[in-house]
């Protein structure tokens, strides 16, 4: 296992390479960050001397270079636009986003899982069949469209949820969550199930095509002439043989709600990552957009290590090998 | 058992009393909290840092200048009570006494050169502030409460400069970094509110300064929200989270405006939205005759072109179509108002046939083709109004394809010219200030022309230019001013479109003095 993990994290050195490099010649080939942030009664010398002063006046691949220089000391370079280390920046924000997307994820599994186990159960029912019919919506509605609706139905007509913005804070370990307040809470609900609305149809789909394939086979059939409670068989073996898709799906889906949770976060105002992201695209705020990326791109590294992991520990049959397994 | 229940009466009614009255006293405190809900994303806190406009709002809130600017663009007194040119170079400042500090220390001249010269020490800063003080060589402490600026040349606009630069506390700023103010430690200044605190890109909370020198705002604490997306932040004036908001959605202004639960406030913008035009002499990159072929001469660079451009375009069905109403047409560089609008310019009366003859009579009776570009994420409705002048351009001949891009692509290819017809923006207090960047000959060692995509070049109106510039005497300078715009603007070195209006929506109870500066000041806002 140790090697394997190993072997993981030297791709990933590669692969955080190759992003930086993909991002550094992007950005440069958009436009030049100075024309956004410059004040508009500068004059030409004032922007030469600028331009001077951030570097973007050296060649590409020199500026690449003094990048890999600082990032290998930890140091991610400065925002153009805040003036704080970039780095500083993302993480501050980090906890709001992990926050949402935990939550998200926690709705996802708790909505979709009992749901979906329904429709597999009692597939020609009405319940079954509403319950996918519904779980349609779920993939094929506008994520934006869908914050705004609850939005105006829940913040400004009926008046029973704030409608947008984080709530109160308290800090648990250091880090700043709003989830163990009221007044967090009620911030939380409609963000987290305007991102978890994608999640939960796709895991009602998975877990009813996973319980209907699971209950044709034959450790079913026996535990069932065991005498086995229907409780049992469906909540510990069932259960437990469809987890690995709905694993799977999931820790990836993980991996894009916190990264791309830009739609949610910019319509309920949600003071995270996904919102500094596409307002750093905007402003080309090379440094938060560099910082950024190479984050996810260790973000999701490590996810799909910990899935692989857990397969393991899930599955017995599995053994954990790299590209032959 | 008599005697008990008398007692247990008693005490109900005294209990009910002071509830009653607690739960009076209780709303009047919280009856004086404002909540603000801003369009966009305040960066930093340190007023030197960043010069964007919702980094100067904010910074307006916790610090002052030695002069302010009104709800007209007007300079008035700030933190110097009276201000005089000694002589052509020097000016005399004269600083209001009695002025305290959040912190409670005096405020002196020691902290207003500090200020002066700290812009120039953020070399950090990708847009420092340094425009409006590199005009200023010596400054000169001639006692506590006086204070003189010297400038290289005589420099008619120094006192619009000296409003932009924020008088921070010498003691608190002193070995200060901007990360000091962004956590509030160095935050000491003047104005009307105390910082409280700061969650970047979520809410920013101020509490009124109770011994602020142009007398208590009428609110305790005013919390600032940040909802950059329109449609949330309208959202949020709606139910209630927020009591105001500012840059309302044009399309959702007709529906505001007939609930009653909301008022609203509106003044035209110091915004004037115009066509920089590429008045260069060879062929033209984006202009190209009927059959695709690049044309020998730039046909912009003939003046009756032009002309035949601007009067093809219908301001008013623009202004009451495209931009809802929201708009006024413009016929010059500044909005109304301004130091140095020119009230003889007229807006341009539209002509179809007129133009057709003109461009007839430039040798273009058939028209060319034209590709016109403009942001898609700036203005209000830029990409709209972008393909609504095309259409008028149709009509006259000229066959006209639209191409609009992000901002951040934007002004980085207009800045090498390479457009022939481009949209801009332009927001300024004073007339010879807008000229200079916009119209004056570009010139890399004077810092002139830096906006001047067109490169329109024309030794007179840069003559009258200059010398508004270094006019003293501000009513000689607005003189000058005038006769540049109109110099400038009959050889339509631009082609004015609309100036916009800012708009801002209450709750009903609240009145706000609707600012040319587009600026949202919480001190503005007043129960009605």
């Amino acid at each position: 296992m140790l090697d394997f993990i190993l072997r993981r994290l030297s791709q990933s050195i590669l692969v955080l390479a190759v992003m930086s490099l993909l991002v550094f010649i992007s950005v440069y080939a958009i436009g030049n960050p100075i024309d956004m942030l410059l004040s508009p009664d500068a004059d030409q010398l004032e922007r030469a001397r600028t331009i001077a002063a951030f570097g973007l006046d050296k060649p590409l691949w020199q500026q690449y270079f003094i990048f890999i220089q600082q990032a290998l000391s930890g140091d991610l370079g400065r925002s153009f636009s805040f003036g704080t280390p970039a780095l500083g920046l993302i993480l501050e924000r980090l906890p709001a986003t992990l926050e949402l997307a935990i939550c998200a994820i926690v709705i996802a599994i708790a909505l979709g899982i009992p749901l979906g186990l329904w429709a597999g159960l009692r597939p020609n029912s009405w319940s079954g069949k509403s319950i996918m019919a519904v779980s349609i919506l779920g993939f094929s509605l506008p994520t934006f469209w869908v914050g705004l609706m609850l939005i105006m139905v829940f913040a400004v007509q009926l008046g029973w949820l704030p409608s947008g913005g984080r709530g109160e804070t308290t800090l648990l370990f250091g880090v700043p969550v709003s989830f163990l307040t009221l007044d967090g809470l009620q911030h939380l609900l409609l963000p987290a199930f305007n991102l978890a609305l994608f999640n939960i149809a796709l895991v009602i789909r998975l877990t009813r095509a996973g319980a209907q394939e699971a209950l044709l086979q034959d450790y079913v059939k026996f535990a069932r002439a065991k005498g086995l409670r229907n409780g049992r068989i469906i909540g510990v073996h069932v259960l437990k043989n469809i987890l690995i898709p709905i694993v799977t799906v999931i820790a990836l889906q993980f991996g894009s709600i916190i990264a791309f949770a830009i739609v949610t976060e910019s319509v309920f105002a949600w003071p995270g990552m996904g919102k500094l992201i596409i307002d750093s695209i905007r402003v080309l705020d090379r440094p938060v957009i560099v910082a950024y990326l190479m984050l996810i791109v260790v973000l999701f590294i490590f996810i799909n290590l910990v899935v692989d992991v857990v397969y393991s520990i899930l599955d017995p049959r599995v053994r954990l090998s790299d590209a032959k397994g | 058992m008599f005697g008990f229940k008398r007692k247990n009466l008693s005490a109900l009614a005294l209990v009910g009393a002071l509830a009653c009255s607690a739960s009076l006293m209780t709303h009047s405190a919280l009856a004086a909290d404002l909540k603000i809900g801003l369009s966009a994303d305040v960066s930093s806190l340190d007023p030197h840092y960043l010069n964007i406009a919702p980094n100067v709002a904010f910074s307006a809130h916790i610090f002052d200048a030695l002069l302010n600017v009104d709800a007209n663009g007007k300079l008035v007194p700030g933190l110097a009570t009276s201000w005089r040119a000694v002589d052509g170079t020097t000016w005399e400042f004269k600083l209001r006494r009695g002025v305290k500090f959040h912190d409670g220390s005096d405020f002196t001249a020691d902290d207003v050169i500090f200020s002066m010269d700290r812009p120039a020490k953020l070399t950090n800063s990708p847009g420092p502030f340094t425009a409006y003080t590199k005009q200023i060589v010596a400054k000169k402490i001639v006692d506590p409460y006086t204070v003189r600026l010297t400038t290289a040349a005589p420099y008619g606009p120094l006192t619009l400069d000296v409003s932009a630069v924020f008088i921070v506390s010498k003691k608190a700023a002193d070995k200060a970094g901007t990360d000091d103010f962004n956590s509030g430690k160095a935050l000491i200044g003047t104005g009307p509110y105390k910082f409280i605190s700061f969650k970047r890109g979520d809410r920013i909370e101020v509490a009124r300064n109770d011994q602020y020198w142009g007398g208590k705002s009428d609110w305790d604490k005013v919390t600032f929200r940040i909802i950059t997306n329109s449609a949330p932040r309208l959202a949020a004036l709606l139910s209630g989270d927020v009591d105001a908001i500012e840059a309302v959605p044009t399309a959702d202004l007709s529906r505001l405006k007939n609930n009653a639960k909301f008022s609203f406030a509106q003044k035209i913008s110091w915004r004037t939205i115009f066509w920089e035009l590429d008045q260069s002499a060879g062929p033209a990159r984006y202009v190209t005759d009927k059959a695709g072929k690049p044309l020998p001469k730039n046909p912009l660079a003939d003046v009756r072109v032009r002309q035949a451009i601007s009067k093809a375009i219908n301001r008013q069905a623009l202004v009451e179509r495209t931009m809802e109403g929201l708009a006024v047409p413009a016929s010059n560089i500044v909005s109304p108002g301004i130091f140095g609008y020119n009230d003889a310019l007229k807006v341009e009366a539209y002509d179809p046939e007129g133009a057709k003859n003109l461009l007839a009579q430039a040798g273009y009776p058939n028209g060319f083709t034209l590709t016109i570009h403009g942001p898609n994420d700036r203005y209000i409705n830029d990409e709209q109004v972008v393909q609504t002048v095309a259409q008028f351009l149709n009509r006259i001949g000229i066959q006209t394809k639209v191409e609009t891009l992000p901002l951040s692509v934007y002004f980085s290819k207009a800045r090498t010219g390479e457009f022939s017809m481009s949209l801009l923006g332009w927001g300024t207090l004073a007339g010879d200030f807008g000229l200079r960047t916009l119209v004056g000959t570009p010139n890399a060692e004077s810092g002139w022309g830096s906006w001047n995509w067109g490169k329109y070049s024309n030794p007179a109106v840069d003559k009258l230019i200059a010398a508004s510039l270094s006019s003293v005497d501000q009513n000689k300078r607005e003189v000058f001013a005038k006769d540049a715009a109109a110099l400038a603007l009959r050889n339509y070195a631009v082609v004015p479109l609309h100036h916009q209006y800012a708009t801002w929506a209450l709750r009903k109870g609240l009145k706000y003095t609707a600012r040319t500066d587009e600026f949202t000041f919480a001190h503005q806002f007043h129960p009605e």
